[in-house]
């Protein structure tokens, strides 16, 4: 999986060569998240067929930092890799946001802080049909500024969810700045703990680890619903980018920004 | 035949509940708002019940996942609540993914106009017609008695959609005593008359059956048609009833002006080149913080018998004599 995670990182600083109006930084703090969810046998999906009513449900939160999602997707059978190519362009579904016109997309989300409140509805939806499904939510740290995220969050415990899984990409920048700066999410594991979640903090960038805190507690049965805080930096690899507190709209001039990509291409090939 | 009139809600809550008994698909969803008929729907099934508290955000996002899970969702709450507070949930989870994944909602906001009499501004409701009626693929839905709301009902069962009902909070007169209206219409023409027409949504539709009674006095004939669907109504059908009148005046228990009803119908008119002068009858648009009886309250922001009469009155004499000349 750590080669997968390679592998996603270079499609997305690819794709947003191609076209810069994507958002990369937030785009590059949840890879291995999602590359232990989609490639580490936690979600139970069928890519030629999306809608398949006991597949595990993923909810990517984070609409603006899911860039990275889209090679993943077309990786897995979604659809055809050839679409990655039409990015942005008319007639293709792949957008700076992403919507669920693309095949293994569940909700709309580019405006923040709706993905758990949704997926908690899911979450409740699918006990009451009995179908034990998992619902998966990824959401950012900066969205978690939003309240409605709190009434879900009371709501899921209250009711006892616990095939709800939150993993916060918690890269503690938002669009302006460190969001100890603006408002402190320190202390994330004890609040939502204290809300009667099941919730412990990981290195979102160690792909062993996630995967461990994950299966611990897909195995450990105490009605709770279930919160990994992934601790990763925005703009992860990616010297200057890496975070710095504007990586969210840093917005160099087009010719700063082709230096800027030939770099990180440099820096791709001496790793290799 | 004598109908006694009921309160909207209940007999809507009735009709719920029968239906969750036929139906395991229904669910029904509360921002901690209740009713006598609800505590039958809680205690009957409470599997598909839930309270989620003073919380409109989340009732509609809970609402949006029941739904894409493929549950017909009932969401119950006050009528400003359930429209203002909530209103990106709403607009984002339920009209914008409803173009992609097919549901099932029916908004039920009980408290349209000022029917919270003393309750305040907080709680009476004179916007959410302009707001809801903005969102694509949601209809608008305001009755003006429990007879039009039962009858609403059948066609939030049985098919996909997004419904908006803004139900009074207070009993009202039973306009449709011998059989109920044709809900696909989404008006019903009461009255017909001559050369003015009333338009009027919910309670307003009473008060301009108590202005007709003036202006009959004048010995003018008026019609009057009670819009209960503010968006999906018959356009061809209002249409080829208006083409024989030279006016009409609106009656909305919202703010005049501010893309309610008026609004609507002013569209309506310019989209079907009608020619006809048009009067709207709705609250000032200002907030107020006075106490009184409903009808005080209409009577204080323009929307009462007499206030709305002395618009009405000159309006109607200018278009019979307009046509004598």
């Amino acid at each position: 999986m750590n080669d997968k995670a390679q592998w996603v990182w270079e499609r997305t600083l690819q794709l947003h060569r191609k076209s810069p109006e994507m958002r990369v930084a937030s785009s590059l703090s949840p890879i291995e998240i999602l590359v232990v969810l989609y490639y580490g046998g936690f979600l139970k999906q069928d890519p030629s067929n999306p809608f398949w009513d006991d597949r595990d449900r993923c909810i990517i939160s984070k609409g603006h930092g899911s860039l990275c999602m889209y090679p993943i997707l077309a990786d897995l059978g979604f659809f055809d890799s050839l679409e990655l190519d039409k990015g942005l362009q008319e007639g293709s579904f792949l957008g700076g946001i992403p919507d669920p016109i693309i095949p293994g997309y569940e909700t709309i989300n580019g405006s923040l802080g709706h993905g758990l409140g949704v997926a908690t509805g899911i979450a409740l939806a699918l006990k009451t049909k009995k179908n034990d499904s998992d619902v998966f939510v990824v959401t950012g740290d900066g969205e978690l500024h939003e309240g409605a995220n709190w009434e879900a969050i009371m709501f899921a415990s209250h009711h006892k969810l616990d095939n709800l899984n939150l993993i916060v990409d918690n890269n503690s920048i938002s669009m302006l700045d460190h969001t100890d700066n603006i408002i402190s999410h320190s202390g994330l594991v004890d609040r939502l703990t204290s809300f009667g979640w099941s919730c412990v903090e990981v290195d979102g960038h160690d792909i062993v680890a996630v995967q461990k805190e994950i299966l611990k507690q897909k195995n450990t049965a105490n009605k709770k619903p279930k919160a990994i805080i992934a601790k990763t930096l925005k703009g992860h690899g990616v010297p200057g980018l890496e975070n710095a507190s504007l990586s969210h709209i840093m917005n160099p001039k087009p010719e700063l920004i082709d230096e800027l990509l030939e770099n990180l291409i440099g820096n791709l090939l001496e790793k290799k | 035949m004598n109908i006694k009139p009921l309160p909207m809600r209940d007999v809507f809550l009735e009709k719920i509940w029968n239906e969750m008994s036929l139906d395991p698909l229904i669910f029904f969803v509360s921002a901690d708002f209740g009713s006598p008929v609800l505590d039958k729907i809680r205690e009957d099934f409470p599997d598909r019940f839930i309270n989620v508290g003073i919380a409109e955000q989340n009732l509609i996002n809970i609402t949006a996942g029941l739904a894409i899970e493929g549950y017909k969702v009932f969401a119950y709450a006050i009528a400003p609540f359930i429209t203002m507070r909530c209103f990106e949930q709403i607009r984002v989870s339920l009209a914008l993914l409803s173009e992609v994944r097919p549901m099932n909602v029916n908004l039920i906001g009980v408290g349209a106009g000022y029917s919270y009499v003393v309750s305040g501004p907080t709680h009476q409701c004179y916007e959410d017609i302009t707001i809801m009626r903005a969102l694509p693929n949601f209809q608008v839905f305001s009755p003006a008695d429990h007879v039009t709301t039962s009858s609403l009902f059948d066609g939030c069962v049985a098919t996909n959609g997004l419904r908006y009902l803004r139900l009074d909070a207070q009993v009202q007169p039973v306009l449709y005593p011998l059989k109920p209206p044709v809900v696909t219409d989404g008006f019903h023409l009461h009255t017909k008359g001559e050369k003015v027409c009333f338009i009027a949504t919910g309670f307003m539709t009473h008060t301009a059956f108590k202005i007709l009674e003036e202006i009959n006095k004048n010995g003018f004939k008026v019609g009057v048609i009670d819009i209960f669907n503010l968006t999906n109504f018959t356009k061809e059908g209002l249409k080829k009833v208006l083409e024989s009148y030279s006016a009409i005046v609106s009656f909305e228990e919202g703010f005049r002006g501010r893309g309610g009803l008026d609004s609507m119908l002013f569209e309506f008119i310019s989209e079907s080149k009608l020619n006809l002068k048009t009067l709207s009858i709705g609250v000032d648009p200002r907030y107020s913080f006075e106490l009184g009886s409903r009808h005080e309250l209409h009577e204080k922001v323009g929307i009462g018998v007499q206030s709305a009469l002395k618009k009405i009155q000159p309006f109607v004499r200018t278009i019979m004599h307009e046509i004598k000349e």
